[in-house]
C-alpha cells in the first residue's frame, strides 16, 4: 500500500468548481481524499508524505480527446507507450485515440486490444474512439453498439468526413440510441480535395493547392441540419474558421446539442508560419488566416468552443522531409499542449481557469469521465506545473517517436514538474 | 593561337557575382542586379550568334540538370548554356533512376551532392521543391520551375526579350493572359516586371485567376479585348488541355473564342504590340498560328534564343560567386 501523499502550498485551479486560489490536496489509494482551499491542512498524520510545491500550479490532469498514435499498424511513428510517455511529460493524463489505425478500430476486438495495451503500459488513461463507419470509409456503419460495450468513448471517422448525408444521418440516429456521441470533421470533401493550404494570398503566392475556409462551414451547416433532424448530439471536430464559428453560434443559440473543439495548433499558428514551405506546419485542417485564428481564440474565450485538443498526429521525418504538397499533414502536440495553452494566460487573453477547463472537465464531462476535476473522491489525476518557467521547445528532444512539432524553436512559459495518474507518479521533471 | 572571338572581352568584363548562392525566385534579385544580368546576357546573345560560341568561364565546373518533369526546351537551354560556358553537363532523368523506385527528393539530392556538382538545375512538380533541395546540398541550386510557384530564369529571359524589343521595361504595359492560377511563369514574371516598373495586367476567366489576386497590385480582366487594350506586350500562357473540357473552362473552342489570341483581338492592343509565349504553344487553344508565326509581332522565337543567353548569365554569375566563396 502506498503512503498517502499531500501537496501543500499550491495554486489550485479546479475549473469544475471554478476555483483558482491557494490550495492543498491529499491523495490516498489513487483518489483525491481531501481538498483544502488554503495552503495546507491543519494537522497531517505522520504517515503522510508531504510535498511542498511552493506556489506551483496544481491542476487536474489534462484530458485530450483527439490523439493519434501509430498503434496498431504504424508503430515506427508512435506506439501507445511512446504516446503515453509524451502525454505524461506534458501533463496529459487521459487520451482518446483515433480509430484510423491499421486495422481500423471499427469492431470491438480492436477496441479491446487498445484497452489491454493501455492496462499493460500502465501510464496514462487510454480510451479508444471507435470508427463511425467500417474502415472509416463513410459507407456502412461500424459496430457502434458492440464497440461501445467494449469501451469506446465516442465514434468518428477521424480526418475523413462522412460525405454521404444518408450515412451520416443513420450513424447519428443509431449512435444516439446507445448514448454514443459522434464526432465529425467539418470539411467539404470536394473543395478540400488535394489541398495543402488555406486559400488566400499566401497560398496563391506560394503556388500551393488550397481549400477555401468556407469549405469548413459548408460541411458544418449540413451537420447542424442533421443534428436538427435526428436530435443526436454532435462533437464538431476542430473548428478553425471564423465563418464556421458563426454557424456554430447560431446553432448553439438555438439550443442544438453541439460541442465544438479546436486544436492548439490553430490557436497558436496562422498560415504565414508555413514560411518557406515548412512541412511541420502542414496540418489537416490547414493553418488559417490570422483573422480566423483570432476568431478561434475569441470563441475559446467566450465558451463557444468548449474543448481544446492537441490533435497529436505523429509523422516521422521521412513523411515530412518532402516537397510541401507531398508531405504528410499533422503535428505532435501532447507534450506541448499545456505550455502552449498557457500562452493565452500569459498574454492576459483568457483567464487561467477557463483555459484549464477546456482541457480538463469540459472534455471529461462531454464523454462522461470522472476525471478532469479535483474533488473529494475523484481520480487522483493531477499535474503540478510551474506556471512561469520559460521553456524552449526543441522538437528533437520531445518524447514522441516522431518529432514533427510546429512549436520547434518556440519559447513558451510553463513547465510540468510532476504528473500523477490514479495517484501514481508517471512523470517527474529532472530537477 | 587564334584570336579571342569578338565580344568575348565585353562579356567577361560584365561578369559579376550573383547576389545569392541559389537562384530560387525572381525576388532573389533587385533592380540593379537584374539590369546587370540582362547586360551580361546581351553580351552572350552576341557571342551565341558567332561561329565560335565556346567560353571557359565554367571550365572544370559540373552542371547537373535534374528534371522531374519533362521539358525538352528548358533542359536543352540549360544544357547548351552550360556547355557554351565550358562546364561538364549531366542530364539526370529521374524516370530512369532510383526516383522511380521510391527514393525521395532528399535522398536523390544527397546522392547527387556526393558527386560534387557545382550547379544543380531542378524542375519539379511540387511548389517549394527547389527551396527544399537547396537546404540539403552544398552547390548552387537553380530553380527551373517548381510546381505552381516560380520559374525565375523564364522571367529573366522574358525581360531580356522585352528590353531588346523596346529598349526599356519601365512603363511597359504587359498583359499576362490565360491560366495564371497554375502558372509559375506568371508568378515569376509578375514579380520581376513589377520590380522593373512595368504595369502588369492579368486576363483570363475567373476560374483561372489565383485567390486574393486583388492584392497582387495588378488589374484583372475577364475580357481579353479590354484586358489587352493599349498594351505593349501580350504574354500568353500555356493552358494544359486536361484543364479544359469542363474542368476549368467548358471546352477548347469556347476558350479560344473568348480567351484565345487572334488577329481580331490583337488589334485592341497598342499598334507596336509584341506577343510572347513561354512555350510549348497550344495552337488554336490560347493562340492562333497566324499571330504566333508572324515575326513582326511575335517574340516567341526570340524568347527561345534569349533563354540560352539569360541562363548563361545566371550560370556565369553563380559560378563567379562560388569562386568568391572559396
Amino acid at each position: 500500500m502506498r503512503r498517502p501523499l499531500a501537496f501543500l502550498n499550491a495554486r489550485l485551479v479546479d475549473p469544475a468548481s471554478g476555483y483558482d486560489g491557494p490550495g492543498a490536496v491529499i491523495v490516498t489509494e489513487g483518489v483525491v481524499a481531501d481538498v483544502a482551499r488554503s495552503p495546507g491542512f491543519g494537522a497531517l498524520s505522520p504517515d503522510v508524505e508531504v510535498v511542498d510545491v511552493d506556489g506551483a500550479l496544481l491542476i487536474p490532469g489534462l484530458v485530450d480527446i483527439r490523439v493519434k498514435t501509430g498503434e496498431p499498424g504504424a508503430e515506427p511513428k508512435e506506439t501507445l507507450k511512446s504516446a503515453a510517455l509524451a502525454a505524461a511529460a506534458g501533463g496529459v493524463t487521459t487520451i482518446v485515440v483515433q480509430p484510423d489505425t491499421h486495422p481500423v478500430m471499427d469492431e470491438p476486438s480492436v477496441v479491446d486490444f487498445i484497452l489491454r495495451r493501455a492496462r499493460d503500459i500502465e501510464l496514462v488513461n487510454v480510451y479508444p474512439a471507435g470508427a463511425a463507419t467500417k474502415g472509416c470509409e463513410g459507407q456502412r456503419m461500424a459496430e457502434i453498439g458492440l464497440m461501445h460495450e467494449a469501451g469506446c468513448l465516442y465514434v468518428t471517422d477521424a480526418d475523413r468526413p462522412i460525405v454521404d448525408s444518408k450515412v451520416m444521418r443513420r450513424v447519428m440516429s443509431y449512435a444516439k440510441a446507445f448514448g454514443v456521441q459522434v464526432a465529425h470533421r467539418p470539411a467539404d470533401p470536394w473543395l478540400s480535395a488535394g489541398a495543402a493550404a488555406s486559400e488566400g494570398e499566401f497560398a496563391a503566392r506560394m503556388g500551393l493547392p488550397s481549400v477555401p475556409a468556407i469549405a469548413e462551414r459548408i460541411m458544418l451547416e449540413r451537420d447542424l441540419a442533421l443534428v436538427e433532424l435526428t436530435g443526436a448530439p454532435l462533437i464538431v471536430d476542430q473548428v478553425t474558421t471564423a465563418s464556421a464559428l458563426e454557424s456554430l453560434k447560431r446553432a448553439i443559440d438555438r439550443g442544438l446539442p453541439v460541442t465544438a473543439t479546436t486544436s492548439i495548433n490553430h490557436l497558436s499558428f496562422n498560415e504565414i508560419d508555413i514560411g518557406d514551405y515548412r512541412t511541420f506546419c502542414k496540418l489537416d485542417p490547414p493553418l488559417r488566416s490570422e483573422d480566423d485564428r483570432q476568431a478561434v481564440i475569441e470563441a475559446l474565450a467566450s465558451g463557444l468552443i468548449q474543448v481544446v485538443v492537441s490533435a497529436h498526429a505523429p509523422a516521422p521525418a521521412e513523411d515530412k522531409r518532402l516537397p510541401y504538397d507531398e508531405a504528410a499533414p499533422g503535428a505532435v502536440g501532447l507534450q506541448t499542449l499545456l505550455a502552449a495553452l498557457l500562452a493565452f494566460h500569459h498574454e492576459a487573453r483568457i483567464p487561467l481557469v477557463d483555459l484549464i477547463r477546456a482541457v480538463t472537465c469540459a472534455p471529461a464531462d462531454l464523454l462522461g469521465l470522472a476525471a478532469g476535476r479535483i474533488a473529494k473522491g475523484s481520480p487522483a489525476d493531477l499535474v503540478v506545473c510551474n506556471l512561469n518557467t520559460p521553456v524552449h521547445i526543441d522538437a528533437g528532444k520531445l518524447v514522441s517517436k516522431s518529432k514533427n512539432s510546429p512549436f520547434d524553436g518556440r519559447r513558451l512559459q510553463g513547465r510540468v514538474l510532476r504528473t500523477l495518474v490514479d495517484g501514481r507518479t508517471v512523470y517527474s521533471a529532472a530537477v | 593561337m587564334s584570336a579571342a572571338p569578338p565580344g568575348l572581352n565585353e562579356v567577361l568584363q560584365r561578369t559579376f557575382s550573383f547576389p545569392t548562392r541559389h537562384f530560387l525566385s525572381a525576388t532573389d534579385l533587385n533592380e540593379v542586379e537584374v539590369a546587370n544580368l540582362l547586360d551580361l546576357a546581351d553580351g552572350f546573345v552576341s557571342l551565341n550568334r558567332q561561329t565560335s560560341k565556346k567560353l571557359d568561364l565554367l571550365k572544370g565546373r559540373t552542371l547537373m540538370n535534374l528534371f522531374f518533369e519533362n521539358s525538352t526546351r528548358t533542359q536543352s537551354s540549360f544544357e547548351l548554356a552550360g556547355k557554351r560556358l565550358g562546364a561538364d553537363v549531366v542530364n539526370m532523368s529521374p524516370r530512369s533512376s532510383a526516383m522511380s523506385k521510391g527514393e525521395t527528393l532528399i535522398d536523390t539530392a544527397v546522392t547527387l551532392n556526393a558527386m560534387q556538382p557545382d550547379l544543380l538545375v531542378i524542375r519539379h512538380a511540387s511548389s517549394g521543391a527547389a527551396s527544399l533541395l537547396s537546404q540539403k546540398v552544398g552547390c548552387s541550386v537553380i530553380n527551373a520551375g517548381d510546381g505552381q510557384h516560380e520559374h525565375p530564369t523564364q522571367a529573366l529571359l522574358d525581360a531580356l526579350s522585352m528590353r531588346r524589343a523596346f529598349g526599356h521595361i519601365a512603363g511597359l504595359k504587359v498583359a499576362i493572359c490565360g491560366d495564371v492560377m497554375h502558372s509559375r511563369v506568371a508568378r515569376s514574371n509578375i514579380a520581376l516586371l513589377q520590380m522593373l516598373g512595368a504595369e502588369v495586367r492579368l486576363v483570363g476567366p475567373p476560374t483561372l485567376m489565383p485567390a486574393a489576386v486583388e492584392r497582387w497590385n495588378v488589374q484583372v480582366f475577364h475580357d481579353l479585348r479590354k484586358g489587352i487594350a493599349g498594351c505593349d506586350v501580350v504574354m500568353m500562357l500555356r493552358l494544359q488541355l486536361e484543364r479544359m473540357d469542363g474542368v476549368m473552362a467548358p471546352s477548347t473552342r469556347e476558350y479560344f473564342r473568348f480567351f484565345g489570341l487572334d488577329r481580331e483581338k490583337l488589334a485592341f492592343a497598342a499598334p507596336h504590340v509584341r506577343v510572347m509565349h513561354p512555350g510549348p504553344m497550344n495552337r488554336g487553344v490560347e493562340i492562333d498560328s497566324d499571330v504566333a508565326d508572324d515575326l513582326s509581332v511575335s517574340l516567341i522565337q526570340d524568347q527561345v534564343e534569349m533563354g540560352v543567353a539569360a541562363r548563361m548569365a545566371v550560370l556565369a554569375s553563380l559560378a563567379a560567386r562560388l569562386d568568391n566563396d572559396r
